[in-house]
């Protein structure tokens, strides 16, 4: 897009091209949008499953092809030091030497280093402690019982994953979007974008942080199109326990509140699938779609465990799979709030003229951080760094 | 919804006005809570709040309230108040039913009426110690809600799920919480 506005442009990559889906993701991970969806602009998905899932080798083949397609001037094992502001725009530092731009547009995304939380410290030494960076598969986990903390799309995978490898998974739930896999014979993300869900804009959302901070939901690309939500996780002989709140004296603590963590999930899925139905009603066509459904609720234990000593050989490992925060260290820029998140309105940074933001949770719509969302977030992005370009052309 | 004839008597705009004050004033939203507690005779006491710290100064309740704790005859006491196990399942009960007030009146729903009934489930072989692995408090809570208003029964299943969601007394009951224990000696005789 910026070489169809004619503006000389670079792109810095710290290794090559798709580096995170390379280098910092599980080995049976795939993607949780059909093929169809992995669109970028003007390239699209032409091979002969587009309902199927791209494997991390097909993801980086897919994003290399369209790197080489679009032909975009990729400065590969490029990794930025920092970004200053200087007279006139910014001075960007790298490895190989400094560049001098007007105008920087962050794409390092909101995933880069595991968010573990503070309770960490209070585990005991024994125990190892694995995060979705550095986890590859079940088989390099100690044998024995697994803490899986966390029920994202991560967590809700790998403690799948880890359960079929034969190591016992406890899994600890807290705030969680379920969705299920299919809905009336469609993928359920047809149906976000389909119906318009995902191109919901940022500015329309009445409680914009908490759409921000939302944990991806509990979906799993798999050849069988299945759905894994803790039923079936339970079924298949996993523990689930409430939030992970404290390690006191080696004991695991989990809170007493998961019954309305399931209400909350299930809740929303359903006022999800309401908004389906009400848009199916007057745009699908029959044939198109199946006959309404409503799932069974989440199963609640009947008294989930409190309590789990770390001490008694029970639990051999532990994976946080308790999401990520994005690596700023490197933008000597005065634009983060206090928590170290990006102050932005909408991709544009705030305090920081000509400095934008890409790929962040809901930067301009609900489907910002998916592949299929970078083309109408760039369109934005770049009509406005055009501008400010124009404006402060000396 | 008609959001503007609604009326709980909840001042949610007030509610919403403070969240963005206090967004950029983090030192403000830091608040203390305080009880006092003096020992009767038996198991009877009397406990009162008054005062408590906020908004970056000392604040006070209109005037200072009190209550008395005791246990019933049955443990052989003399039954001056409600049981400190059951003034725990009062704490929930009027936080979970404040907040399904504040919840409705946010989402525009009019409550006719709004019941909460308590249970709490407790082994006393932890209280007297028969039997170590049984705890002192409760295994259970159960909770149940009577609820007559202008909603929907999914409507109504969500205001008590957020209201849970966002409950003080609900969080200190279902996660653990650190609690420390100072003792100064006081020398009546000096």
């Amino acid at each position: 897009m910026l070489t169809e506005h004619a503006i000389d442009h670079v792109v810095l990559e710290r290794g090559d091209v798709a580096n995170s889906w390379r280098h910092e993701r599980w080995d049976s991970l795939r993607l949780l949008t059909p093929n169809w969806q992995s669109r970028l602009p003007g390239y699209a998905y032409n091979g002969a499953d587009p309902d199927g899932f791209m494997t991390m080798p097909e993801v980086v083949a897919h994003i290399a092809g369209f790197a080489a397609a679009s032909s975009a001037p990729v400065r590969t094992h490029t990794t930025v030091i920092s970004v200053r502001q200087i007279d006139g725009g910014y001075c960007v530092a790298t490895d190989s030497g400094e560049i001098r731009c007007r105008s920087v547009v962050l794409a390092s995304g909101a995933a880069n280093i595991p968010r573990v939380p503070q309770v960490r410290q209070a585990v005991p030494q024994h125990i190892e402690c694995f995060t979705a960076f550095d986890y590859r598969n079940a088989e390099r986990l100690p044998p024995g019982g697994v803490l899986v903390v966390g029920a994202s799309a991560t967590g809700v995978q790998l403690a799948d994953e880890i359960q079929r490898s034969g190591r016992p998974v406890t899994l600890s739930v807290g705030e969680h979007v379920r969705l299920p896999r299919n809905y009336r014979g469609r993928d359920v993300l047809w149906w976000m974008e389909t119906s318009g869900v995902w191109s919901q804009r940022y500015d329309e959302i009445d409680d914009l942080e908490r759409a921000r901070r939302l944990p991806s939901p509990q979906l799993v690309g798999t050849p069988e199109h299945a759905t894994l939500d803790l039923n079936v996780l339970r079924a298949a002989g996993v523990e689930i326990v409430g939030r992970l709140g404290a390690v006191r004296d080696g004991r695991a603590l989990f809170s007493g509140g998961l019954a309305n963590q399931f209400a909350l999930a299930d809740l929303k899925m359903s006022r999800l699938l309401d908004t389906f139905d009400a848009w199916g009603c007057n745009n699908a066509p029959h044939a198109e779609v199946g006959p309404a459904e409503r799932f069974e609720p989440t199963h609640a234990p009947a008294s989930p465990r409190l309590t789990l000593d770390l001490r008694s050989g029970e639990i051999r490992s532990i994976v946080w799979a308790t999401g990520f925060r994005p690596d700023y260290r490197w933008l000597e820029l005065p634009v983060l709030d206090r928590t170290g998140e990006l102050r932005h309105d909408g991709g544009l940074v705030a305090g920081a003229p000509g400095v934008y933001a890409m790929g962040l949770p809901v930067l301009r719509r609900r489907k910002s951080t998916f592949i299929l969302g970078a083309e109408d977030d760039a369109r934005d992005v770049v009509g406005h760094l055009v501008r400010h370009l124009a404006q402060t052309t000396v | 919804m008609a959001q503007s004839s609604v009326n709980n008597g909840v001042n949610v705009q007030a509610l919403l006005d403070a969240r963005e004050a206090l967004r950029n004033a983090p030192a403000a939203a830091e608040f203390t809570w305080r009880a006092s507690c003096k020992w009767k005779n038996g198991t009877h006491a009397q406990s009162t709040v008054r005062g408590f710290h906020g908004l970056g100064e000392e604040q006070s309740h209109k005037s200072e309230f009190s209550f008395e704790t005791d246990h019933p005859e049955v443990f052989a006491s003399e039954d001056h108040g409600a049981t400190p196990v059951e003034l725990v399942l009062v704490g929930l009960a009027s936080c979970l039913t404040a907040g399904v007030a504040a919840v409705a009146q946010n989402r525009g729903i009019q409550l006719r009426s709004v019941e909460a009934k308590l249970e709490g489930k407790m082994n006393l072989y932890g209280i007297l110690g028969i039997d170590s692995d049984v705890r002192n408090g409760y295994d259970n809570i159960k909770v149940t809600f009577h609820i007559d208003a202008d909603a929907s029964k999914q409507d109504i299943e969500a205001l008590v799920a957020q209201s849970q969601k966002r409950s003080a007394v609900y969080d200190i009951v279902t996660n653990p919480t650190n609690v420390t224990v100072e003792v100064v000696k006081r020398d009546s005789r000096g």
